[in-house]
């Protein structure tokens, strides 16, 4: 029955059709990185009315380089949708979905700290579990796992 | 020769009258017996620090059962958790507020050793920050474990010595 949604829901998609699949019970939505604020406004419209989670994919070596996933639920039809987009490792824009679901503003906080990418159009983008003077993105695959960036000085004989 | 009889002046009771000690022994003693633990309690330890809190394991038969939660009354700092890189001001915080004379016990693996935790997040045990007096392995540690760890830390204190008079003072 959730099938029968999603397969309504894709066929509304219009032009983002070709690259919706359904995958262990969710639409899965490729988009392209400027189209996601209009993507979304439309699922929203059609009942996707719970923001579950945005958080980043690091792909190293491939380009574009990261990939953002955000998490929609709907709960009057009792299912998800993942839409994901690809940005650049210069150029980690995407824009912000904070006017549509007020709850995006934490998750955004924390995955641009951990990943580094820009919402645009969220102007609190302080660190939220990291703390000030953080250097680097700690969840891109780059970020040596011994790296420590301890707040206060360690006692003798520790490093 | 036998009429002079040395007058007694009470009738002995059979009782402790006088005992000879050192100092140092008599100090240990009684702050072995007198532990006020600070819970820095921040992770799952904390199910344990509760079990072997409550009855079945009763700590306080160690004098060290009841937790002071304001730093300047107590003299035991458990760091029962793991402790990361943004806590760690607020825990020497707390171990610099406390009075002298003061000890830390690492409760499990992580305030040991950091667990199995190697990241941009996690302290690798709060010995790097504070001194430890005792280590109690375990994730989490039984809560034998943690009595033979207060048991430890009592013999510690016992045989340590006591200034009374510090150049701080």
């Amino acid at each position: 029955m959730s099938t029968q949604v999603l397969e309504r829901v894709r066929s509304e998609l219009g032009a983002w059709a070709q690259e919706a699949v359904i995958s262990h019970g969710v639409l899965v939505i490729n988009a392209p990185t400027g189209g996601v604020l209009p993507l979304v406004h439309m699922l929203k419209g059609r009942g996707f009315d719970m923001f579950l989670d945005v958080t980043a994919v690091d792909w190293l070596g491939q380009a574009p380089r990261l990939e953002v996933v955000w998490h929609f639920y709907s709960t009057t039809h009792k299912v998800r949708v993942r839409v994901k987009a690809r940005v650049t490792e210069e150029q980690p824009d995407v824009d912000s979905l904070v006017p549509l679901y007020g709850s995006a503003a934490f998750m955004e906080r924390e995955c641009h700290e951990m990943y580094g990418i820009r919402f645009r159009g969220n102007n609190d983008l302080r660190p939220l579990l990291l703390y000030e003077g953080f250097v680097g993105f700690p969840l891109r695959k780059d970020y040596a796992k011994e790296q420590e960036q301890p707040l206060v000085p360690y006692r003798e004989g520790f490093q | 020769m036998n009429d002079k009889v040395i007058p007694i002046r009470s009738e002995p009771t059979g009782a402790f009258e006088y005992i000879s000690t050192k100092k140092d022994e008599l100090v240990g003693w009684a702050r072995k017996f007198s532990l006020f633990p600070y819970p820095f309690v921040t992770a799952c330890c904390a199910m344990e620090f509760m079990a072997v809190s409550s009855t079945p394991y009763d700590t306080d038969r160690f004098g060290a059962a009841l937790p002071r939660f304001s730093p300047r009354q107590s003299d035991l700092l458990m760091v029962v958790g793991t402790i990361n890189h943004k806590q760690a001001p607020i825990l020497l915080k707390v171990y610099e507020q406390m009075c002298e004379p003061k000890w830390v016990m690492a409760f499990g693996a992580c305030a040991t050793s950091g667990g199995f935790y190697q990241n941009y997040a996690t302290l690798l045990g709060v010995d790097r920050i504070v001194p430890v007096d005792v280590y109690i392995p375990g994730c989490p540690p039984r809560p034998e474990m943690v009595i033979d760890g207060i048991m430890k830390l009592q013999d510690k204190i016992a045989h340590e010595r006591h200034p009374i008079l510090t150049k701080a003072f």
